[in-house]
């Protein structure tokens, strides 16, 4: 861990997950403070019939507003943006979102992989991954992909996760810059919007 | 990944040697197509794809066939289908013939969809299906009506939940691995190659769907298109896109008049 590697500027936080991760997001969302100079993406893997409980779910708790992600929504700081099921979420160099039926990847449709990478693309150094909770190899590739653009990855402690294979994976293969306990997560989020 | 700069000098070689232009399309999603199809080709070298690509027609077509994606499935979303069934083909019903046009169709499962509430609801016999892609060999599949048998259980929980009451089973014959429709279905569907970003308005449609095909367009394109969808539609007819798709960005709101809570709108003026 590089625990002086700092960001400047940060646009846009995305976060992955799959199973577990939404407790984790609902410890985390609600307490991060309203506004915020950058966006949250959030890419987890769910079924289709979850599709509107975890938009609404997470609009209800935090107070940063949801923007409903259809193709080619302008990508703004402020807001929080969710992937929809059955879609994967792509980031355009003009800061709109695209979507995608293409196949699934890691069995996944969104796949973490293919969301981080291409922020990863745009957003470069001004990009923070964070990776939760889940049971599924996804995310790893995205988080290195991210590291190699000049990004930060962050995973969350497999100790504190309720299903530790997703992050353990990403720390088995990749050297990420943080791995840090949810409330960590959370401090780690406010102080990049102080910055 | 294959670099930005690798990406415009196919799309300019393309268009030059074939006359595609897939400048307009959304980047994203098409450096990674052309990206795996590159990496699974296992050249070492981007000018040696280039260079097949401009020399070999065959793998010219080969390789447009791998980069636009064609997945779909037979009543995706079915509560869209349920809107359609319920509240869209009542309307329609009223006319003496129904002209629909499935835009960027693949290999045909939403027009087989299409064809079976058109048949439950009484109205196929009065309707004709034009279905078009740019793609070649999805258009052959959709002509012959075969689809994966794995997916038919999935398809008859989408027919189930979009309306549907019959015994799914009754539309096709299973055989080796393979649910054939049957011919009753596709009397009335008419294949065609139809290219969106050039080709122009060929009848006037009471529904359009083109759905998950604008996705892959950026917004210039997506508003010639959704044009030539208006161009293409009589006043009172239907537009439907996919879920997650809007005409908003393209064209004035006054023309067109969101239709309950799904991706369908109504033209209400010319
Ligand atoms: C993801 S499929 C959508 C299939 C179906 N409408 C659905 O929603 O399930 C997208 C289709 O658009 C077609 N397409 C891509 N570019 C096109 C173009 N320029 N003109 C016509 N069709 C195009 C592709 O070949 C592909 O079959």
């Amino acid at each position: 861990m590089e625990e002086n590697k700092r960001i400047t500027n940060c646009r846009v936080v995305i976060i992955g997950g799959s199973a577990g991760s939404l407790q984790a997001l609902l410890q985390i969302l609600p307490f991060v403070e309203n506004p915020i100079s950058f966006a949250i993406v959030i890419v987890v893997h769910r079924k289709n019939s979850d599709e509107q409980t975890l938009e609404d779910l997470i609009a209800l708790k935090s107070k940063i507003k949801v923007k409903e992600v259809e193709d080619k929504v302008k990508l703004q700081s402020g807001f929080i943006y969710i992937a929809p099921s059955n879609y994967h979420l792509l980031f355009e160099k003009n800061e709109t979102l695209s979507l995608d039926t293409s196949e699934k990847i890691n069995y996944s449709r969104p796949s973490i992989d293919v969301s981080f990478e291409s922020a990863a693309e745009v957003y470069r150094e001004h990009l923070i991954g964070i990776l939760l909770s889940g049971s599924n190899s996804d995310g790893t590739a995205g988080l290195r992909a991210i590291q190699a653009a000049g990004g930060i990855s962050v995973v969350q402690n497999p100790l504190s996760a309720d299903m530790p294979f997703m992050p353990n994976n990403a720390i088995l293969h990749t050297v990420p810059d943080f791995v840090l306990n949810i409330e960590e997560i959370l401090e780690f989020i406010k102080e990049i919007n102080r910055e | 990944m294959i670099e930005d700069i690798e990406l415009e000098t196919l799309i300019n070689d393309v268009y030059e040697y074939y006359g595609f232009d897939f400048g307009s399309y959304s980047r994203a999603s098409l450096k990674r197509r052309v990206s795996r199809v590159f990496a699974l080709e296992g050249f070492k070298h981007f000018h040696d794809f280039l260079s097949k690509v401009r020399t070999d027609p065959e793998y010219y077509k080969r390789m447009i066939d791998e980069i636009t994606v064609n997945v779909t499935e037979m009543f995706r979303d079915p509560s869209f289908y349920l809107t359609l069934r319920k509240e869209v083909l009542p309307l329609l019903g009223t006319k003496p013939f129904i002209r629909i046009w499935h835009a960027g169709c693949s290999t045909g499962e939403e027009v087989y969809s299409m064809a079976i509430m058109l048949k439950e609801e009484g109205l196929l016999h009065k309707s004709i299906l034009y279905a078009t892609d740019i793609n070649a060999s999805v258009l052959e599949t959709a002509k012959s009506g075969i689809f994966p048998l794995r997916m038919i259980k999935d398809y008859a929980d989408n027919y189930r939940d979009a309306g549907g009451q019959q015994d799914f089973s009754d539309y096709y014959i299973a055989n080796y691995g393979f649910a054939k429709f049957n011919e009753n279905l596709s009397e009335k569907m008419v294949f065609s190659q139809h290219n969106l970003v050039s080709d122009t308005s060929f009848n006037e449609f009471d529904l359009i769907l083109c759905r998950n095909v604008l996705i892959y367009f950026d917004n210039n394109l997506q508003k010639r298109v959704v044009n030539l969808f208006d161009d293409s539609l009589a006043v009172l007819g239907f537009l439907a896109l996919g879920t997650k798709e809007t005409i908003k960005y393209s064209i004035s709101q006054t023309k067109y008049k969101q239709f309950a809570k799904e991706k369908i709108w109504r033209k209400i003026k010319e």
